[in-house]
């Protein structure tokens, strides 16, 4: 039961508690990966759905995704043998000519408390880089954003250019100009129009 | 206050089919009440379209100009579309907007080099957004001494110091108004402008907020507004906070609007 209530503290965005918690359960020698996943990951996912429904806002998801990092540190040193708990690797990034990242740190801080590990190569990214880092971290999933009606075309060189790669990777794109439609036109297998629906999407396409 | 009334924007669903459907009456419908309450320069955006932004937004400019003599603010990063809006425009029209990212710089100076053209004078730069004061004011120093050096006059330019949504970061709304009023300080006779919805990005009643903020910029300093005209909540924020700093000499515009019905 007290694992539940170390997701009831992330939800609530109380860090203090939520370390004090997780230090208990692991001195009262609860499995480190259910404390881990009925404690702090889905946590993040029910943070998610009231951001999505629209009962929490931006600076809660923070504050939620803070107090569920802090909870996170207190298990690293646990978290060594065995216990692998990626759930998959994303690299992520605002396209070339767009220097936009404020959407793409949300959606990058909801992967990571989704416990997926998350390359996040910044802003203004071109094919070639997004390319490499898929290569060089084994990626399931490339996510790219855009928030300019100009950098939309960018998108359509990047995903080609992964295609052309011939790397099994999925590529998802997101942004305030973009559709589901124009994922569609450029071959991008997905779409999301916010945060955690761009966690969701990717948990999926990671375990396809 | 000099408001540029920002409705006229292909990426609103709105004006983006009635572009599209070259549909007068829309876009002359939206000019019109726009002008009508108090934008002194109407911008046009059609920057969804790719490859026929030049042509779209020549149409909007001579739309628009058909109802209206308030000048348009060119909102486009591609100079071969501002050309095309410019050749047909009457009158001294805005450019929205030069920055520091250097394709867009080198772009646009050649065509504002020189001319009594209005430009929005955007803090951003190659090395990413600013986020603390003196991040804007070395955008805004390089930008403003660029423009000088190319014979933009200084009461020509509009510093836009670039507005980040306070969700993510508590000190955003304050390093904007501090960069507002020491730009104001810095360059005599400049003006500053924004559009400032950005700063209420992740919250509810965003309205609110906005309001709220433009308060705050224009206590600092802030001249000008990319904003709705025809939200009547911000335009008596903005009516009464002029008023306010002190820039309304004996009330005499508060009074104006309160007699017109616009501070109700």
């Amino acid at each position: 039961m007290a694992v539940k209530d170390i997701a009831e503290a992330v939800v609530v965005m109380d860090r203090v508690k939520v370390v004090e918690l997780v230090k208990t359960e692991i001195a009262a020698g609860t499995e480190i990966d259910e404390i881990l996943n009925a404690g702090l990951i889905d946590a993040m996912d029910i943070v998610g759905q009231k951001f999505s429904d629209g009962s929490l806002f931006v600076p809660e998801m923070l504050m939620a995704a803070k107090a569920m990092k802090a909870g996170l540190e207190e298990l690293k040193p646990h978290l060594s043998a065995g216990a692998a708990v990626s759930r998959g690797t994303v690299i992520i990034g605002t396209v070339k000519g767009d220097l936009h990242d404020i959407g793409k740190n949300l959606v990058a801080l909801m992967m990571e408390g989704a416990g997926m590990d998350v390359v996040d190569l910044g802003v203004d990214i071109d094919a070639e880089k997004f390319v490499k880092a898929a290569i060089e971290h084994n990626a399931g999933v490339v996510a790219l954003s855009a928030l300019l009606t100009t950098t939309m075309p960018t998108m359509e060189t990047i995903v080609a250019a992964i295609k052309e790669a011939g790397i099994a990777v999925k590529t998802i794109i997101g942004g305030a100009p973009v559709t589901a439609a124009f994922a569609d036109q450029i071959g991008a297998d997905g779409f999301s129009a916010d945060a955690p629906g761009a966690v969701e999407l990717t948990r999926k396409l990671l375990a396809a | 206050m000099i408001i540029i009334g920002e409705l006229i924007n292909a990426s609103r669903k709105e004006i983006g089919t009635a572009i599209e459907a070259q549909d007068v009456n829309t876009v002359q419908q939206v000019a019109k009440d726009q002008s009508d309450a108090g934008a002194n320069y109407i911008d046009v955006n059609a920057g969804i379209f790719v490859g026929k932004e030049p042509q779209y937004l020549e149409w909007l400019v001579q739309t628009v100009q058909e109802v209206t003599d308030t000048p348009c603010a060119i909102d486009s990063p591609d100079p071969i579309a501002v050309e095309a809006a410019l050749k047909v425009h009457k009158g001294t029209a805005m450019i929205n907007s030069i920055s520091l990212e250097k394709e867009r710089y080198d772009n646009l100076m050649p065509v504002l080099a020189g001319t009594d053209l209005k430009v929005i004078a955007l803090c951003m730069s190659d090395g990413g957004m600013p986020e603390t004061v003196d991040d804007r004011l070395k955008i805004a120093d390089k930008l403003v001494n660029g423009l000088v050096q190319n014979k933009v006059k200084v009461e020509n330019i509009f510093v836009d110091p670039l507005v980040q949504p306070m969700s993510v970061n508590n000190d955003f709304g304050m390093e904007f108004v501090v960069a507002v009023e020491q730009i104001m300080e810095r360059f005599e006779g400049i003006h500053t402008a924004c559009g400032l919805s950005n700063i209420s990005y992740g919250l509810p009643a965003r309205k609110f907020m906005n309001r709220t903020f433009m308060s705050m910029a224009i206590c600092r300093g802030l001249d000008g507004a990319i904003v709705n005209p025809l939200d009547k909540g911000m335009m008596a924020s903005i009516i009464a906070a002029e008023a306010l700093a002190g820039r309304d000499d004996y009330c005499v515009n508060y009074l104006k609007g309160y007699r017109a019905g616009m501070l109700a």
